[in-house]
C-alpha cells in the first residue's frame, strides 16, 4: 500500500455536521442536522426515497453548498475552505457513485490509474500494478483493459469501489451501494466494505434505504425524515428499530409491519 | 394491469353503456356491457351534467346489474365521477359496484396526494415578463460562468499545468480532423459548384464568364468554405461534444472527476476546443481548394473556359489578404461551436431526453454563433477596408 496522505496532515479524526440546511432555491430539503461520524464507523444515513440522502452526501463532499450551518472535518471547517484546502481534503475522500460512475472512455485499469496519475509520483508500471491490485481486491482480477460498457452492473459498482479505493482514502463516501444490485452482489459489496473497514480502518458514509444493509453494515445511522424534514434519530440500527422514540423510524426500520411485543 | 375480470368476454361483448336515473335525491349510474381497454370508453361528461342537475342530486349511486365484464377501464370511468362528484361536494356511495371494482377504487383513492408537482404559477403577463427576465438573466450568468471557467481552464493549459489525456485529445483531433474530410469535401465542392453557376447566369450576360473564376476563387477562400465547414462541424462535432458530456453528467462521471480533484473544465472541455480550434484551419483551407475545383469543374466543364485560362485567373484574383481572413473565421467559428456544444453538455439536465436537447441547442446555439460571427466580421472587413 502506499502512503497517499501529507506528512503534515494529521489524519481526519472526525466528520462533524453542525445545523446544516440543505435547500434548492427556496425549497427547504432537510434544516438542522447535526451529526458526529467517528474514524473507523460506517455511518449510513437511511431515510425515504426522496428524502435528501444523497443531497446531504453531496454536501459533505462539497459539491452542493449548504444554505445555513457547516460541515468539519478533523475539526477544520470544509464550507469556509478555499478551493485548494477542499482540494487537498478530496485526495483524502474516496467516493463510489450509484451506477459506478466508471469514465466509459477508459478502461478499469486506466479509470483507476488516474487518480494515481494526479496524486502520486508512481511511474507508469507502478501505477499499472497497484491497478490490479486494487481491482484484484474487489474480485475483478484481469479485468483490467475491459471498458466499463463490457461488465455487467454488479462488476462496473466493484470496479468503482476499486477506483474510489485507489489512494487508500481515510473516507470513503457510498452511494447506493444496493441499488440495481441482485441480493447476492449487493451482499458481497456489503462484506467487502466491512472488510475493508476491517483491515484498512477506513471510514465509511454510506446511503441506503435498503434495510439489510443497514442492519449488516451500520455501525450508525442517522434516519432523514421526509414529513419534518429533518433528522428524526440516530444511533445503531437495531437500537433504533427497538427503542427510538419515533414510530417512523421504527416502522421504517421494520419495512412498516406492525410491532410485536 | 387488472386480472379482475368477471367472466369472459361474451363472443360479441356489448360495448360499456352508462345509464344514468334518478331515485329520489339520489343519482344512479348504471353500468353495462363489457368495459375492455380494447374498445369504447364512455366520458364522464353526461354524469357531470346530471350532478350539475337541476336539481342537484343529493348523492350518487351505482348500479352494475347488467354488468358483463371489466377491467381498469370501468375504475377510470369511476375516477372521472368521483372526481366530479368531489368537486361539487356530493357523495358516493359504492355499494352497488362489483366487489373487485370497489377494492380497486378505494386503493386508488388511498394513495396519498403527495408530492404533486407545484405547476409554475400563471400570474399577471408583468409578472411573467418578470419571471421570463430573471430566466434570462440567469442564462446569461450561466454563460458567463461556463466563460470563465473556460478562460481558467486555458490558462492552466497554456502553462502547461491542465490535466487531460493527451490520447483524448488525439482521438478528439481525429474525429473532428480527418474524419470529416469525406463531408467536408462533398459540401465544398458542391457550394463552388453552385456559386460557379449562380455567378455564370449573370456574367454570361456581359461575356464576362472567365469572372466566375474570380467569384468562385474570392468567395470560397475569404468567407464560404469557413462558413460551410464551421456549419457540418457544428452538426458533427458540436453535437458530438454536448450529448458526450450531457451522457457524463446522467452517469455521474463528471461528479467522479470533481471528487477526484479533477477539474471537468480541463479534462474534457479543453481537449475538445483545442481539437476544433486545431483542425478548422485545416478543414477551412481544404475547403477552399475543393470550393475552387467545384468552380473549376463548372468553369471548364460548362462554361468552355481553359483550363489554364481558369486556373490563371484565379491565381490573379485570391491573395493572402483572402487567405487568412478566410482561415481566422474558421479558426473563431471552430472555437465558438466548441463552445457552444461544451457548454450545452455541461449544462444539461438528467435524463436521456436532456441530453437530445443539449445536443439540439448545441447544434442550433452553434449555427447562429457562427453567422453572427460572420456578420461582425463582415462589419469589420468593410470598415477597415481589409
Amino acid at each position: 500500500m502506499i502512503d497517499t496522505t501529507d506528512a503534515s496532515a494529521p489524519p481526519i479524526d472526525q466528520i462533524s455536521v453542525r445545523n446544516l440546511t440543505m435547500a434548492y432555491g427556496d425549497f427547504v430539503v432537510m434544516r438542522d442536522l447535526n451529526f458526529d461520524v467517528s474514524p473507523g464507523e460506517v455511518f449510513v444515513i437511511m431515510g425515504g426515497s426522496g428524502c435528501g440522502k444523497s443531497t446531504l452526501m453531496r454536501h459533505l463532499l462539497g459539491m452542493i453548498e449548504p444554505a445555513t450551518g457547516e460541515i468539519f472535518y478533523g475539526g477544520e471547517s470544509f464550507t469556509a475552505a478555499s478551493r485548494a484546502i477542499r482540494a487537498s481534503y478530496l485526495r483524502r475522500f474516496g467516493v463510489l457513485f450509484q451506477g459506478g460512475a466508471l469514465w466509459s472512455s477508459m478502461t478499469l485499469a486506466e479509470n483507476i490509474a488516474l487518480p494515481l496519475e494526479e496524486y502520486t509520483g508512481l511511474g507508469v508500471a507502478e501505477i499499472r500494478d497497484v491497478a490490479s491490485l486494487k481491482l484484484a481486491l474487489v474480485g475483478l482480477r484481469g479485468f483490467e483493459d475491459y471498458y466499463p460498457s463490457e461488465i455487467s452492473g454488479g462488476m462496473r459498482k466493484r470496479a468503482g469501489l476499486a477506483r474510489a479505493m485507489a489512494l487508500d482514502p481515510e473516507i470513503l463516501f457510498v452511494d447506493e451501494p444496493s441499488a440495481g444490485l441482485d441480493p447476492i452482489s449487493s451482499r458481497l459489496l456489503d462484506d467487502l466494505i466491512l472488510e475493508l473497514r476491517e483491515s484498512l480502518g477506513t471510514t465509511f458514509v454510506v446511503v441506503t434505504h435498503e434495510l439489510a444493509s443497514i442492519f449488516a453494515i451500520a455501525s450508525k445511522a442517522i434516519f432523514l425524515d421526509t414529513v419534518t424534514r429533518t433528522a428524526t434519530a440516530i444511533g445503531p440500527p437495531a437500537e433504533l428499530r427497538d427503542h427510538s422514540q419515533d414510530p417512523a423510524v421504527r416502522s421504517f426500520l421494520r419495512r412498516g409491519e406492525e410491532e410485536h411485543e | 394491469m387488472v386480472s379482475g375480470r368477471s367472466g369472459k368476454p361474451a363472443q360479441s361483448p356489448d360495448l360499456a353503456k352508462v345509464s344514468l336515473q334518478r331515485d329520489g335525491d339520489q343519482l344512479v349510474v348504471g353500468l353495462a356491457g363489457t368495459w375492455q381497454i380494447s374498445a369504447h370508453l364512455p366520458g364522464t361528461t353526461a354524469v357531470e351534467a346530471a350532478l350539475d342537475g337541476p336539481p342537484a342530486p343529493a348523492g350518487i349511486e351505482f348500479d352494475s346489474v347488467g354488468i358483463e365484464g371489466w377491467d381498469s377501464t370501468v375504475v377510470t370511468f369511476l375516477m372521472g365521477v368521483e372526481d366530479a362528484a368531489d368537486k361539487r361536494s356530493i357523495p358516493v356511495d359504492h355499494a352497488g359496484l362489483p366487489d373487485g371494482v370497489r377494492r380497486l377504487v378505494e386503493l386508488a383513492r388511498a394513495v396519498p396526494e403527495r408530492g404533486t408537482r407545484t405547476e409554475e404559477p400563471k400570474g399577471s403577463p408583468l409578472a411573467r415578463i418578470g419571471r421570463q427576465g430573471l430566466k434570462v438573466y440567469d442564462g446569461a450568468v450561466g454563460e458567463l460562468e461556463f466563460l470563465g471557467e473556460a478562460a481558467r481552464a486555458f490558462n492552466a493549459f497554456l502553462r502547461g499545468k491542465a490535466r487531460y489525456r493527451k490520447s483524448d485529445l488525439r482521438l478528439l483531433i481525429q474525429q473532428a480532423g480527418a474524419d470529416a474530410l469525406g463531408i467536408a469535401s462533398l459540401v465544398s465542392l458542391l457550394f463552388g459548384l453552385i456559386l460557379a453557376f449562380v455567378g455564370a447566369v449573370q456574367l454570361q450576360q456581359f461575356g464576362a464568364a472567365i469572372y466566375v473564376a474570380d467569384l468562385v476563387g474570392v468567395g470560397m477562400v475569404r468567407d464560404m468554405a469557413a462558413f460551410m465547414t464551421a456549419i457540418i462541424v457544428a452538426g458533427r462535432s458540436g453535437a458530438a461534444y454536448a450529448a458526450q458530456i450531457g451522457t457524463m453528467r446522467v452517469t455521474e462521471e463528471i461528479d467522479a472527476l470533481r471528487t477526484t480533484g479533477i477539474s471537468p473544465m480541463e479534462f474534457l472541455v479543453v481537449p475538445r476546443v483545442m481539437a476544433l480550434v486545431l483542425m478548422m484551419p485545416l478543414l477551412t483551407v481544404y475547403a477552399d481548394l475543393m470550393g475552387i475545383l467545384g468552380g473549376y469543374l463548372v468553369g471548364v466543364g460548362i462554361l468552355d473556359l481553359t483550363p489554364r485560362a481558369y486556373i490563371q485567373q484565379t491565381m490573379n484574383a485570391v491573395n493572402m489578404t483572402h487567405f487568412f481572413p478566410g482561415v481566422i473565421k474558421g479558426t473563431i467559428y471552430g472555437l465558438l461551436v466548441a463552445l457552444a456544444g461544451c457548454k450545452q453538455g455541461m449544462a444539461a439536465g438528467n435524463s436521456a431526453s436532456a441530453v437530445g436537447d443539449a445536443a439540439t441547442r448545441a447544434v442550433v446555439n452553434g449555427v447562429v454563433a457562427i453567422i453572427v460571427a460572420c456578420g461582425v466580421a463582415q462589419v469589420i472587413s468593410y470598415v477597415f477596408g481589409i
